[in-house]
């Protein structure tokens, strides 16, 4: 990627901010910022910060609602940086010095998170490049069998590519492809022992063999064969295995399926990262790098990132005020047993053991957490009261939305429920020769939330394009079983058995 | 290089955009569906399956989590839940379509394409100039209107700040003279050529609300039309029944008088009109004429024709008439006017049976390319 330089009084700051960042013990890969202007900004954007990106229409379709939104002032691309050794960022070109010294801050933030943070260590490092050869591939593709066809797989592959299971770097899943079954290999009927030799054509006899023989064969022919032997999340890298696609088609499911493999750990940590990202943008400007006279800018700025809302959590702030939430428990040692079993709230309140491992912690926490781990162990009622969270439902007489309750558990609760998975629904490959016609099913594993049915017969008939035999999902519709089924002309939804 | 990538990417989105607003074409025409979208420049057309689906959660028994003040029970009123948030429901996640702005010149040039619709030569190409304020900067000079409310804040908080009067115990702002500031303007000059629309229509009791639907509806598409081959349209309304008199664009719509019907009214006030603002030689005119057929008497229609042939035709650009069938009205007027100007171009007649007519209606009237 070429990278213009930046202005120098621009490379000055730079330098600075680095060096504050490093003093702070943050570490990362070389950082290479660009200025680029909002056009380009909301292009890089749309491509998920790779512009070398190959061709779709999404992007275009993403750029129009960004530079919409930009120009009815409805939001700003403060910062962008990229998961890449070196790091690529970009800077808004007509941002105050202050907003630029606060956007590089927070870069270093998020550049040491990536390098740092043990979910992102399986992540391809030189991603930029990847991409750029994901491009020219695709590229070659359309030259071959035409924009309109590769277009269309496209379109098919990225509608199943939240269908990942995002573990599956992290740990070795037992191998799904099925033993080979060879039908020529004789049945072998097992035998009863006979302890005396004579006593065996007794105990086995021939003719009842024989019938065993028999039994045991058309058992063989008839059985439906299950596979995969056990469900695999990872629906789509089942579908590149074993569906039928031509070897272009194979090759650009597996890109996509690397890409989304790619994007996964930012998904995964987006509370903790930008929080990890805010809390050092905010370290640093006010520990280090603010003059007197960018104060109230920055205060204006800052606060504008942690805008919160009824509507939904502000990762950003929810992120900051954690970790500095961690700190302050570690510093003064407001944990453990002693802590917990403590009943005097005016002691919990002004508790200090002086153990000043804040810091430590926060360092610690921020390489081995991933989102749904960090609120799980960090998250406290005090923290949900003094961040005032509540859960909100839809309630159908009122045709709307209402705070449902302030109680910490079910805070805590809808929140990891919203983030397990990444939000998204588990789905499962669960037999690939369903009613013994090569027929796919899927299983949906419901965790309280029906799938939406719209979306979903679209999303099957996608399935179906893949694996061109009929696709069923097995789900759950307000508490009944329903099968849902795809024959690629008709869709279908019959009670499930 | 790669700015071009996006370009790409993006003409290719607005290519299948207009294709599936070419294939819905005529639903939305026939369906009205457009008008309540329309906005200064642009119309917000609901595109049909457009996002990339997936397997996802329906939102409503969703929930989630939020921040702020409130009691159980207190409904949320602002920021609607997971707008705008990748992976989660927005409000429309069940119709799994996109609202696409389209300008209305591009939904000009795609309703010409689909009715294969000839453009106009605009008559008098004069170069009138219309003239733009547009507020682009920022200054510290200017009228209390147009201050601006967190500039001024902020100068006010910094000089507050800097001379030591600022109490964040007790932090009250107040601006004094120098930290006012307003915003500033521009002023833009475009040239410009003219037409415009001048709509008559019949309020008799006969005209119902389904054949009001119908003129509504065509004078939407009309407007569209003729504002793109354009720079500046005006429209014009006048309604009638034994008298005329004109009114504005929601009256025009809404009227239900039950008196008889003389067109002849509607012709003379639109003629005077014209008369009174319309100099032929700066603008392009173009009167349409809605009614169900029904005229008082034969006498009436006899003059209509004298209004149109001296009056009318020699300034317009064309003359429309368009007939809604209604249960009541006989339709005779339609068989009048072509009896007296059959094999004239700049008279152009429809019949429009119901909201499955308009798209053929349209091509009718607009298809002449005068």
């Amino acid at each position: 990627m070429k990278m213009l330089t930046l202005p120098p009084y621009l490379s000055d700051i730079q330098r600075d901010i680095e060096a504050h960042a490093k003093k702070y013990g943050l570490e990362f890969f070389d950082t290479i910022f660009e200025m680029v202007d909002y056009q380009r900004m909301n292009e890089v954007a749309s491509y998920g910060g790779f512009p070398v990106r190959y061709p779709h229409w999404r992007f275009g379709m993403e750029y129009e609602r960004m530079s919409k939104s930009f120009s009815y002032g409805l939001h700003k691309i403060y910062e962008l940086v990229i998961n890449n050794d070196p790091c690529y960022a970009y800077l808004l070109e007509g941002n105050s010095t202050t907003e630029q010294k606060m956007v590089m801050a927070h870069v270093y933030g998020h550049c040491d998170f990536f390098k740092n943070n043990l979910w992102f260590s399986p992540t391809n490092r030189k991603m930029v490049d990847q991409m750029a050869n994901h491009g020219a591939r695709v590229r070659r593709y359309i030259d071959k069998v035409g924009i309109d066809e590769v277009e269309t797989f496209l379109d098919v592959c990225l509608s199943l590519e939240n269908l990942i299971d995002r573990h599956s770097p992290y740990i070795r899943r037992p191998d799904p492809t099925p033993e080979p079954e060879d039908l020529d290999i004789p049945v072998e009927v097992p035998r009863l022992t006979a302890s005396r030799g004579y006593l065996e054509r007794y105990i086995n006899p021939e003719e009842v063999l024989a019938k065993e023989k028999e039994r045991l064969e058309t058992q063989r022919k008839t059985q439906d064969r299950k596979f995969p032997k056990e469900p695999m999340l990872d629906v789509v890298t089942f579908l590149a295995r074993n569906a039928p696609l031509k070897k272009w088609q194979e090759d650009v499911l597996n890109m996509v399926i690397s890409e989304a493999y790619y994007f996964a750990p930012q998904g995964m940590t987006k509370i903790m990262n930008e929080g990890w990202a805010s809390y050092w943008h905010s370290t640093i400007m006010t520990q280090d790098a603010l003059t007197d006279a960018e104060i109230v800018d920055f205060a204006e700025t800052h606060s504008a990132t942690m805008a919160v809302s009824p509507g939904g959590i502000n990762p950003y702030k929810i992120g900051i005020e954690l970790f500095r939430d961690i700190e302050d428990r570690w510093d003064r040692g407001r944990f453990g047993k002693e802590y917990d079993d403590c009943e005097d709230l005016d002691e919990k309140l002004h508790w200090n053991r002086r153990l000043g491992h804040g810091r430590d912690k926060i360092f610690e926490v921020r390489r081995i957490h991933n989102d749904v781990t960090f609120l799980d162990e960090f998250l406290t009622p005090e923290f949900c009261w003094r961040q005032k969270l509540f859960t909100f439902e839809y309630n159908k007489k009122r045709q709307g939305f209402e705070i449902f309750s302030r109680d910490f558990r079910s805070i805590k609760q809808k929140l990891l429920g919203q983030l397990t998975n990444f939000g998204q629904p588990f789905i499962f490959a669960e037999n690939a020769n369903f009613k013994n016609r090569g027929e796919l099913l899927l299983l949906h594993r419901h965790d309280g939330v029906d799938l939406d049915q719209k979306w979903g017969r679209e999303t099957l008939l996608n399935v179906f394009r893949i694996w061109s035999r009929p696709v069923h999902v097995r789900t759950q519709i307000e508490g009944k079983p329903r099968l849902w089924t795809h024959d690629g002309k008709e869709f279908s939804d019959s009670p499930g058995e | 290089m790669s700015i071009l990538n996006i370009q790409k990417d993006h003409s290719r989105f607005r290519q299948i955009v207009r294709g599936k607003i070419k294939q819905n074409l005529k639903k939305f025409i026939s369906k009205g569906e457009l008008m309540g979208r329309k906005g200064k420049d642009t119309v917000s057309v609901p595109v049909p399956q457009i996002e990339i689906p997936r397997f996802r959660f329906g939102s409503q028994q969703q929930g989630g989590v939020g921040q702020g003040e409130g009691d159980p029970g207190d409904p949320l009123d602002q920021g609607e839940p997971g707008e705008g948030e990748p992976g989660k429901a927005g409000k429309d996640a069940g119709e799994h379509g996109v609202e696409v702005d389209v300008s209305l010149d591009e939904l000009a040039e795609i309703l010409g394409e689909e009715l294969e619709l000839p453009r106009i030569l605009p008559r008098g190409l004069d170069k009138i100039q219309d003239t733009r304020d547009r507020y682009i900067g920022i200054r510290s000079a200017g009228p209390e209107s147009l201050r601006h409310f967190r500039r001024t804040f902020k100068q006010a908080l910094l000089r507050q700040i800097s001379s030591g009067i600022y109490d964040p115990k007790n932090p009250i702002i107040i601006p004094v003279r120098d930290d006012k500031r307003y915003r500033s303007w521009k002023t833009e000059a475009r040239p410009h050529s003219n037409a415009v629309i001048i709509y008559m229509m019949d309020v008799s009791g006969s005209m119902g609300d389904e054949q009001k639907e119908i003129v509504r509806i065509e004078s939407f598409w009309i407007d569209t039309w003729l504002r793109s081959q354009y720079d500046g349209i005006e429209s014009r309304y006048i309604i009638h029944d034994a008298a005329a008199r004109e009114v504005d664009r929601d009256t025009f719509f809404h009227t239900r008088e039950s008196g008889g019907t003389m067109i002849s009214s509607a012709y003379k006030l639109c003629a005077d009109l014209i008369d009174e603002s319309y100099p032929v030689t700066e603008w392009n005119i173009y009167p349409f004429h809605f009614s169900d057929g029904d005229n008082w008497s034969v006498d009436d229609t006899l003059e209509c024709m004298q209004l149109m042939k001296n009056r009318l035709l020699p300034k317009s650009n064309m003359f429309c008439y368009g007939q809604v069938e209604s249960p009541y009205g006989s339709g005779q007027f339609i068989k009048d006017l072509r009896e007296h100007f059959g094999g004239n171009d700049a008279v152009v007649t429809s019949e429009i049976k119901n909201k499955d007519g308009i798209v053929a209606s349209i091509k009718e009237f607009l298809g002449k390319g005068r």
